[in-house]
């Protein structure tokens, strides 16, 4: 299913904290995004053991973005970043398949 | 249970505070519990449909995280399309409602149609066939030939003077007859009042609905309601017998409290909780409010969704938890192109 969202170019920026010695702390911008995905993508990544840090902001109400900020006890951002995509993705592939079935069985039971 | 494992399981509701209410599977914290991973959300998630049928549906959501079932509710809201009156093409008004509030009442009525099968209108493009719905609403009120002498009744008096939603015609273009049945196109109440007219006034308009998301407008909102709560348990500490026991179940919703017959004396005993109202009102009597325990289960959710759009609650649902995936989709394959990335 199509989006009416910006093109793609724009979405997803990247911006190294002043004082960030490596790439194990980064913030990423999200354009057009806001609390429904920022707080299920912090809660996803800041159960990684690796993670120190992880958060999210909206940096102001009338600027549709959003910033997410992680830190690592050394493994690059991006990638935590990119698996904390992943998981949410596999979260809800197996919530779309339980859901499902869930249906099915309550639509056998009633039939 | 141990008060560790008891406090992570569940939300206390006292007298005059609500305690233990951070997320349970927040942080990296669960040192005497498994970690939280894709495996154990798998193993341990559960989802049952407790109420559905064309409109409504509920069903519980449990074992997950307060973060990601909001963002379902959040989406539900605002950003599973559906189909909603964009443009108002007044040929005549002549009814006593200015045409920008007629307007903005056409676009609230909720439209029967499946936004799955069309496509957002491209601006400054023509309509076709996949991406608008065209119809149209004349009504003309008259003065009824046979309205009996002396009558005050506007309905004895008057030809159409109510203007209702089952007025507004949906006139098919291109291949739209042949996609969508005469019923799976519309409004989808009849019976909404849209203006009131008097012999003379005349309204004739035509009507385009398009695809749209709730953020845009809340006319776009597919849905009603989508809310959850948390499941309610309530613990009675010690037994509670007569006068206090029938005082202890009008405390509660219908239902949640039961009186059991014991030896000639009424004791109280917890039935269901699951939808009690949450009004602790007991703790406004001392006498009870030492003797029972109010709490929520954390991750347990009672998510309840109803459709405004002639959709089935559970594809809305469903549509919800694509839409996040897609988002996921979408910034993956933003990370993948590592040119952006080098932009700092």
């Amino acid at each position: 299913m199509e989006s009416a969202e910006v093109p793609h170019e724009e979405c997803l920026t990247c911006v190294v904290p002043k004082g960030a010695r490596d790439d194990t702390c980064k913030k990423f911008v999200f354009k057009n995004e806001d609390h429904t995905l920022g707080n299920a993508l912090r809660f996803v990544i800041s159960r990684y053991p690796e993670v120190t840090f992880c958060a999210y902001t909206i940096p102001h109400p009338a600027e549709n973005e959003m910033v997410l900020q992680i830190q690592t006890t050394g493994i690059n951002a991006e990638d935590v970043l990119v698996r904390g995509l992943q998981d949410l993705r596999e979260i809800c592939d197996i919530t779309l398949k339980k859901f499902e079935t869930a249906r099915d069985e309550f639509r056998q039971q009633s039939s | 249970m141990d008060i560790q494992n008891q406090s992570r399981k569940k939300a206390q509701m006292n007298k005059e505070e609500v305690t233990d209410t951070n997320s349970t599977l927040y942080g990296r914290m669960s040192d005497f519990e498994e970690q939280w991973s894709l495996e154990t959300y798998e193993k341990n998630s559960d989802i049952r449909v407790v109420k559905m049928n064309k409109t409504d549906m509920e069903f519980d959501f449990i074992g997950v995280d307060a973060s990601v079932a909001n963002s379902f509710r959040r989406i539900l809201l605002s950003e599973v399309p559906s189909m909603a009156l964009e443009k108002v093409g007044v040929y005549n008004n002549t009814s006593i409602i200015p045409d920008e509030v007629l307007a903005h009442r056409l676009g609230l009525i909720p439209l029967k149609a499946d936004a799955r099968q069309f496509s957002y209108r491209i601006p400054d493009r023509d309509a076709i066939e996949t991406d608008t719905l065209f119809f149209e609403l004349n009504v003309k009120c008259s003065w009824n030939p046979k309205r009996p002498k002396d009558s005050s009744d506007p309905d004895e008096m008057y030809i159409n003077h109510k203007v209702y939603s089952k007025d507004i015609k949906w006139t098919p273009i291109g291949a739209q007859v042949d996609l969508h049945g005469p019923n799976d196109v519309g409004p989808l109440e009849p019976d909404i009042l849209i203006a009131k007219l008097r012999p003379g006034h005349e309204i004739s308009l035509k009507l385009e609905a398009v695809k749209g998301i709730g953020k845009d407008h809340a006319k776009f909102c597919p849905v009603a309601t989508a809310f959850y709560r948390l499941l309610p348990e309530i613990t009675l500490k010690r037994p509670i017998v007569d006068e206090q026991a029938e005082r202890l179940q009008k405390c509660f919703s219908p239902g949640v409290i039961s009186l059991d017959d014991k030896d000639g004396k009424k004791v109280a005993r917890v039935q269901d909780a699951r939808y009690d109202s949450c009004s602790r009102n007991v703790m406004r009597y001392d006498d009870l409010a030492d003797a029972v325990q109010l709490s929520r289960i954390k991750d347990h959710f009672i998510f309840s969704i109803e459709s405004s759009c002639g959709t089935e609650p559970d594809e809305l649902f469903i549509e919800a938890i694509k839409v996040l995936r897609d988002k996921c989709r979408k910034f993956l394959a933003e990370m993948k192109k590592s040119d952006l990335m080098e932009t700092k």
